[in-house]
């Protein structure tokens, strides 16, 4: 009887911890489909009027006296050309960095070096902003003779610093998750070190190495202080990374506080949020994927 | 078995006194019609001014309570038409369109005037140019000109910069100086007066607009711009004198506005913003007085 009571007890205990875990589990859940809900309420409007084309324009211009435009191309290329620069150059930092922790430095290079790397992580978008704008633009300006040094490749520039701690951290986690019989069988055979880790180690890490790439471009394409503080904001379409961009990020960030409640530019403000969060909802999906992949390796 | 409970019995002490705080205030704002406490609300070009007048107002009248915040003109009207604030301060007109908005809540907005705010046009020390007509001006922002040999300078690409759209400047120098037509699409948007200072200062080849206040700060870093204005062949630089005898062509007003009749205590307040020690701090703050 005493038996039977205690486990009754037990078994309410169970079910309430239970539930309590399972709330804090779906609250995210909870959360994403109430944004998505609240971005979609305030956006609908628009599509109705002025119409969803007014969105597929070259020219954003939303405030004018003359006509308003609301095309979100140029901000769309800004974000893509700013996160392209940024991924170009943090990749073989990135990865580089992963090797060498996980594969090739002493134990002592690796609890030297690790911390600095987090640090990076650490470092508030706003401070490397105010670094950007002060230290790196006129740099950039002066070595590329430009006539101004805020531009796409200095946000590119100060985005892969971003980047890079994302990347080295599940791209070690990738590369220390390779079987050692690998490795060794490689050795074995007579590779040499450097063979082993560019032909065996790190093509069977590959599945992890791309999602750590692509979550370090949902850091990249979602930042918002240093782009703004550092690209210039000029809305326009281009390719070149001396040109100055205007990307999603900094577009809502600057315009979000002052637009009239209800009013068409504010519609379109959450139109870019909603593409923005399209994009990051991909990426997130895709590295899933890739993972789970990495998973199932042998 | 006490020290188990501890932190929870405090955190449930904080939670009811933080309950007790937001509770008290709402009833503050309920009353803000005849008590002492008044909320300001609105643009930043006049956040420390408006801070300066509510610091200098309860020194006098110490049961006074005044909380001011920033945001923008637009966030001010914004939280005047919702009924969230008792004063709005704006940098630009309160547009037609938002006093519709607010007359169909039964707000009526009620504009005072209290002080004005000339706007610099800066480039950098070592351009050669010193006077700019407006009419240069406009085809600079606009884009028709693009470099500086147009305007008898070096014969340099022109970068123009820009304040964001959120920004009341923004569009006030584009309603006086750009005559409504649209910034250039190459006009770099910087997120603030100082950016706007930091990059002028660096790059010789820049142009842009800010707040008298700041481009005077700013001191030897940027070159302040003579304008000569339309039907004239002077050059007037913006002083306190030629902002207040209107000569200087790109200055405002800057505004306070009410719900109908203001309150008591707004009334007083504003009273003693359009006073001599009111204006005073005007000056002190770097704008021009009336």
């Amino acid at each position: 009887m005493q038996f039977f009571g205690a486990y009754q007890l037990s078994n309410w205990k169970d079910k309430v911890i239970k539930l309590i875990f399972l709330s804090a589990a779906s609250t995210s859940v909870l959360v994403v489909a109430l944004i998505f809900l609240f971005l979609g309420n305030e956006a609908i409007p628009f599509a109705r009027d002025p119409g969803i084309g007014e969105l597929w324009q070259s020219r954003w211009s939303p405030v004018s006296f003359v006509k308003e435009s609301f095309g979100i191309i140029p901000l769309i290329t800004g974000s893509l050309l700013v996160t392209l620069i940024a991924i170009v150059l943090a990749v073989p930092f990135g990865v580089g960095g992963a090797v060498y922790l996980s594969e090739i430095a002493s134990k002592g290079e690796k609890e030297f070096l690790k911390p600095f790397i987090e640090l990076l992580a650490g470092i508030p978008s706003v401070v490397i902003g105010f670094f950007g704008l002060i230290v790196l633009s006129p740099l950039i300006k002066q070595v590329f003779h430009l006539s101004s040094g805020l531009n796409a490749i200095t946000g590119g520039i100060l985005l892969a610093l971003m980047a890079v701690p994302t990347i080295v951290s599940v791209s070690e986690d990738a590369i220390r998750a390779v079987p050692g019989y690998l490795t060794e069988a490689s050795l074995a055979l007579g590779a040499t070190r450097l063979q082993t880790i560019w032909k065996v180690t790190v093509p069977a890490a590959i599945s992890g190495i791309s999602a750590a790439i692509l979550l370090g471009i949902g850091r990249v394409i979602g930042e918002t202080m240093t782009v703004m503080m550092v690209t210039g904001n000029a809305a326009r379409i281009t390719l070149s990374p001396f040109q100055s961009v205007r990307t999603m990020t900094a577009t809502i960030a600057a315009e979000m506080g002052e637009v009239p409640f209800g009013s068409d530019h504010y519609r379109a403000l959450f139109w870019v949020g909603i593409i923005l969060l399209l994009f990051t909802f991909a990426l997130v999906l895709l590295s899933h994927r890739i993972m789970k992949k990495y998973k199932s390796l042998p | 078995m006490f020290k188990k409970y501890r932190n929870i019995v405090a955190a449930l002490i904080l939670a009811a006194l933080m309950t007790g705080i937001t509770g008290g205030c709402s009833r503050n704002q309920q009353e803000t019609g005849n008590t002492k406490s008044l909320t300001i609300k609105g643009s930043d070009t006049m956040v420390h001014l408006v801070t300066a007048w509510a610091e200098a107002y309860m020194k006098v009248h110490p049961n006074a309570e005044i909380s001011v915040t920033g945001g923008g003109s637009g966030t001010g009207i914004a939280a005047l038409l919702n009924g969230t604030t008792d004063l709005c301060a704006a940098s630009r007109k309160i547009k037609p369109k938002e006093v519709e908005l607010a007359e169909s809540k039964s707000i009526f907005p009620k504009e005072f005037v209290v002080g004005r705010d000339g706007i610099a046009v800066v480039v950098n020390p070592d351009n050669s140019i010193n006077d700019l007509s407006m009419e240069q001006l406009k085809k600079i922002f606009t884009g028709a000109y693009t470099n500086w040999s147009q305007v008898k300078g070096e014969k340099e690409k022109i970068v123009v910069l820009s304040r964001e759209s959120n920004s009341g400047t923004y569009v006030f120098f584009q309603k006086t100086v750009l005559k409504k037509e649209d910034y250039t699409a190459e006009a770099l948007l910087m997120p603030a007066s100082s950016s706007i200072i930091q990059s002028v200062s660096v790059d010789k080849t820049s142009i842009g607009y800010i707040g008298l206040g700041y481009a005077l700060d700013a001191g030897e870093k940027v070159k302040i711009v003579n304008i000569i204005n339309d039907n004239s062949t002077d050059p007037v630089s913006p002083t306190m004198e030629t902002v207040k005898n209107g000569s200087y062509p790109i200055a405002r007003p800057l505004h306070l506005y009410t719900d109908g009749k203001p309150s008591v205590i707004a009334q007083t307040f504003i009273e003693f913003c359009n006073s001599a020690e009111g204006q005073k701090i005007v000056v002190e703050t770097g704008y021009i007085p009336l």
